[in-house]
């Protein structure tokens, strides 16, 4: 049950630094600290169950973070040359 | 005792990813509770997914991101301000969700280990190589699209 609440608690921080923070990898960031929140749920209910899947949807979960960052942080590096900026406020092009 | 340990760690660099201002600072409070985290999957009896999180958060996607900080902002510059206006209403929001979640989780009642118990290496593997054969072959393609949309993304043309 605690291993539930610490979960609860690590997607909120996350969710909350990725609402309010201004830069981008600082937002990058957050979304990994909810990657893991959810990462923790998998493996304790996979222990609660007695079932290997949770584990190896948590291994999925971790590929997908690594894919995601890869291109996120590339998307963000290719930001900066164009901008000279990666502040989320002030990239606004798509913005109407 | 180790499970308040390490999650009063866990919890306290969590608040620090998301409150520090200098991002630096932020990713190695991150580096901190990815390392919580592992320690926390080898309690919690998973050492082969936390072997991985070492691996591959710690060793491979921290790097990454600790390169792309120094690549794109100058550690030294002078920050107004790390966070959007909206820091009072998202606390609020994020605050009132947590409570509405944690007050029904107080009340439930987990399903208990009905004697299902399995070895962490080699049922995961075996499980890997039979089950969910499918979903690992299409990672790997998802990590070969990956590795050829980073390079045509980052590339200087």
């Amino acid at each position: 049950m605690e291993y539930l609440a610490l979960s609860l608690i690590l997607f909120g921080l996350g969710l909350f630094g990725a609402l309010t923070r201004k830069n981008i990898i600082a937002i990058l960031m957050a979304i990994e600290l909810m990657l893991n929140a959810v990462n923790l749920n998998l493996v304790f209910f996979s222990r609660q169950l007695g079932d290997p899947a949770g584990q190896i949807f948590a291994l999925f979960v971790i590929a997908m973070a690594a894919a995601e960052v890869t291109v996120g942080l590339a998307i963000v590096i290719n930001l900066y040359r164009e901008f000279k900026e990666i502040d989320v406020e002030r990239i606004n092009l798509l913005k109407w | 005792m180790s499970f308040y340990l390490l999650a009063g760690i866990i919890v306290i660099s969590a608040a620090l990813v998301v409150t520090l201002k200098n991002i630096f600072h932020c990713a190695l409070a991150l580096i901190a509770v990815l390392l919580g985290l592992a320690a926390m999957y080898f309690v919690l009896g998973a050492p082969f997914v936390g072997m991985m999180q070492l691996v591959i958060y710690v060793g491979a996607i921290m790097i990454l991101v600790l390169f792309a900080i120094m690549l794109t902002s100058r550690i030294s510059d002078k920050v107004v301000s790390v966070s959007n206006r909206q820091v009072v209403p998202t606390l609020l929001a994020v605050g009132c969700l947590l409570f509405l979640i944690l007050i029904p989780l107080g009340q439930t009642v987990l399903p208990q280990n009905s004697g299902g118990k399995f070895d962490p290496i080699f049922d995961l593997s075996y499980a890997l190589m039979t089950t969910y054969l499918l979903p690992f072959e299409v990672v790997s393609v998802v990590l070969l699209a990956v590795l050829v949309g980073a390079i045509a993304l980052a590339r200087r043309d």
